[in-house]
């Protein structure tokens, strides 16, 4: 009976698996394969070198790798300070006002996160909205935000937004409210409290918002693109321009193989060590 | 007056909103003493202890210990600490970083404090070696002893439990509710601990503060709440009670409500006018034999037994449709069988007038 059960959840999980392997690993592994091709080949049936790798640390493309971990590093601990207050109030204060915020940061997922970073480069630009009204209405003007790293981040943690805020939400949500009392009543203030009671208890909700926010701006194209105008040259950027106007597929895959490897290190030490289960209130 | 009491709590009341959940409550705690709030679920008593010791603000009135009041103070500087229902122990820290919590707080040495919790440990039976587990490896019992020793580790003036034994079974129950009195009696601190169980109240307090939507009924002694309660509801609140309703007439002519019972010549009566229950313990009752005379005696017929180890209960069903409850030691139980006819006798001390609220002044006291 029980191996039935067993073969039948292979066999309705196959699809999915199929799915995954085809659209999911198929790339990962041929990324990975063309990340050991030699220079400005097209076909995977070469002798593998690692000069691409080479060609990353001799042409400083590692520049634009740490300057991408960078702003996601940044964008990630802003976020975290934006959210946790929010999500605090979302998850313990606010009652069923906290809905209402939800469907809100929810309402901003449905628009296309071009389209909504193109209507922040309309206001940013010189003589758009931003600045336009100010000089007519003040007769100041000031130089445009964009083109420079802080939009950059801006984008960012305003396209994150809602990866950071849900996961901290719930993590607020799971901090028992006796703990917090306990930890009062036994001569705690309210920072100590946040420090030692709050965020450790919560530490399953920040990892996954703060991962989320990582992994997620480490890769983040639109944003450096769009606001950031090329000024600022990212990884992804050097990614782009390498599988096409360079037409060097070895060295791109190979950028993208770094920031790959990197990330999945980043996310699944720490996901190995915390209980998601626990989290989705779920017991065991 | 102030130089004397120790805790006060002085016509307190808290409003959530439109609901009183206490109402000018009134009470006096020793120092030292272990005083046990025994009410129903609703009637107040964890509101009362989240005023005591700072969770929630009080509406009206003054709480104050050594003749200083404290229920403006806020809840991490007041000398009270609580050990919660939950117990609220901290799962990311260790056995020996909960205990330590109060003491890293207030700035105690590594050593002192690692010192201390091992003591502590050691005063609450449990091994040193726990110092270093984490509170899920721990049982059930073994988390209520930790509460316990980070309680004593913020050393405070009082120690408020809030029915922290009541999700254990039974017999761990029984175990530590002993425990937490001898605890009580090493320590000496004043304990104030809240609970649903009377029979829990009656093992370890000195004092029992019965209470009832936002009031207190009665504060005594366990032993004067046992065989002299107040009203019927601390009388049912003890459980298998027999409560006899009874109405005197002006010429002193004494009706029974729901059993016929015959009363002695000479037995005392209530006085004229006097409305209430006189209540009967149920093992002051005793089966009569044909010859034998009680003060008070009523007939019926057995319906049930029940065999409680020592003691076995009987059901009664009296004249009058009544269900009287009888308990005998298990050495002199009823031969006789479920279904027999039975006649039932007690003595006129045995009786504990409660006067319905209407005629309390008329008639308090044996009538």
């Amino acid at each position: 009976m029980e191996k039935l059960e067993n073969r039948l959840g292979f066999l309705t999980g196959l699809p999915i698996i199929v799915l995954l392997l085809i659209s999911f690993f198929m790339p990962l592994l041929v990324v990975a394969g063309f990340s050991m091709m030699p220079q400005k080949v097209f076909e995977l049936s070469h002798l593998p070198d690692f000069s691409s790798f080479a060609v990353i640390w001799q042409q400083g493309y590692y520049k634009s790798l740490l300057r991408s971990l960078g702003l996601a590093l940044l964008t990630t601990a802003i976020l975290f300070v934006v959210c946790w207050p929010l999500a605090y109030g979302m998850a313990k204060v606010f009652g069923r006002f906290s809905l209402v915020i939800t469907v809100l940061v929810v309402l901003l997922l449905f628009v296309s996160e071009n389209i909504r970073l193109f209507g922040w480069f309309l206001s940013l630009m010189k003589g758009g909205l931003l600045e336009g009204y100010v000089r007519h209405w003040f007769g100041v003007s000031f130089e445009s935000p964009l083109y420079d790293w802080p939009v950059i981040v801006f984008g960012m943690a305003y396209v994150y937004f809602p990866f950071m805020l849900f996961p901290l939400v719930q993590g607020v949500a799971m901090v028992p409210d006796d703990a917090r009392l306990a930890a009062m009543d036994l001569g705690a203030g309210p920072t100590r409290i946040m420090f030692e009671i709050e965020m450790p208890l919560a530490a399953p909700g920040i990892l996954v918002g703060c991962l989320l926010t990582f992994v997620l701006s480490a890769g983040a194209v639109a944003e450096a693109k769009l606001l950031g105008g090329r000024s600022v040259v990212v990884l992804t950027d050097d990614v782009e321009s390498a599988f096409t106007y360079a037409q060097n597929w070895p060295l791109g895959s190979a950028l993208s193989v770094m920031l790959i490897v990197i990330s999945a290190v980043i996310a699944l030490v720490p996901l190995s060590r915390i209980d998601l289960d626990a989290m989705m209130g779920r017991r065991k | 007056m102030a130089g004397g009491t120790f805790l006060r709590i002085e016509n307190v009341t808290k409003r959530f909103g439109r609901f009183t959940a206490l109402d000018r409550i009134d009470l006096d705690i020793a120092e030292g003493e272990f005083l046990t709030i025994v009410g129903p679920s609703g009637s107040g008593k964890s509101t009362l202890i989240r005023l005591l010791v700072g969770i929630d603000d009080v509406t009206e009135g003054t709480i104050s210990l050594r003749g200083e009041r404290i229920d403006q103070v806020p809840a991490n500087k007041r000398p009270t600490c609580m050990v919660f229902q939950s117990l609220a122990l901290f799962p990311h820290m260790s056995v020996g970083r909960n205990i330590e919590f109060p003491l890293k707080l207030r700035k105690t040495a590594q050593g002192a404090r690692k010192a201390r919790a091992l003591e502590l440990l050691r005063l609450l039976r449990l091994p040193e070696s726990y110092y270093g587990k984490m509170i899920s490896q721990l049982s059930g019992g073994e988390r209520q002893r930790v509460a316990l020793a980070r309680a004593l580790a913020f050393d405070p003036e009082i120690i408020v439990f809030d029915e922290p034994l009541s999700a254990l079974d039974y017999r761990l129950r029984k175990t530590l509710e002993k425990e937490l009195k001898d605890l009580h009696r090493r320590t000496g601190k004043t304990f104030v601990y809240i609970t649903h169980s009377l029979e829990e109240a009656m093992v370890m307090s000195d004092r029992i503060a019965i209470m009832r939507q936002g009031r207190f009924e009665q504060i005594a002694t366990a032993e004067e709440i046992y065989s002299r309660p107040l009203s019927r509801f601390v009388a049912n609140f003890m459980g298998e009670v027999n409560l006899f309703s009874v109405a005197a007439d002006e010429a002193g002519r004494v009706a029974w409500h729901g059993a016929e019972v015959e009363a002695a010549p000479g037995a005392v009566l209530p006085a004229p006018g006097w409305r209430g229950a006189l209540m009967v313990r149920p093992e002051l009752i005793r089966f009569l034999g044909p010859q034998e005379r009680a003060d008070f005696s009523v007939r019926g017929t057995l319906v049930a037994e029940y065999a409680l180890g020592s003691r076995i209960q009987y059901s009664v069903e009296v004249a009058g449709g009544m269900q009287v409850t009888v308990e005998r030691p298990f050495e002199t139980r009823h031969e006789e069988s479920v279904g027999a006819s039975v006649a039932l006798g007690w003595e006129a001390d045995a009786i504990h007038p409660i006067a319905d609220e209407s005629t309390q002044e008329a008639g308090r006291g044996k009538a």
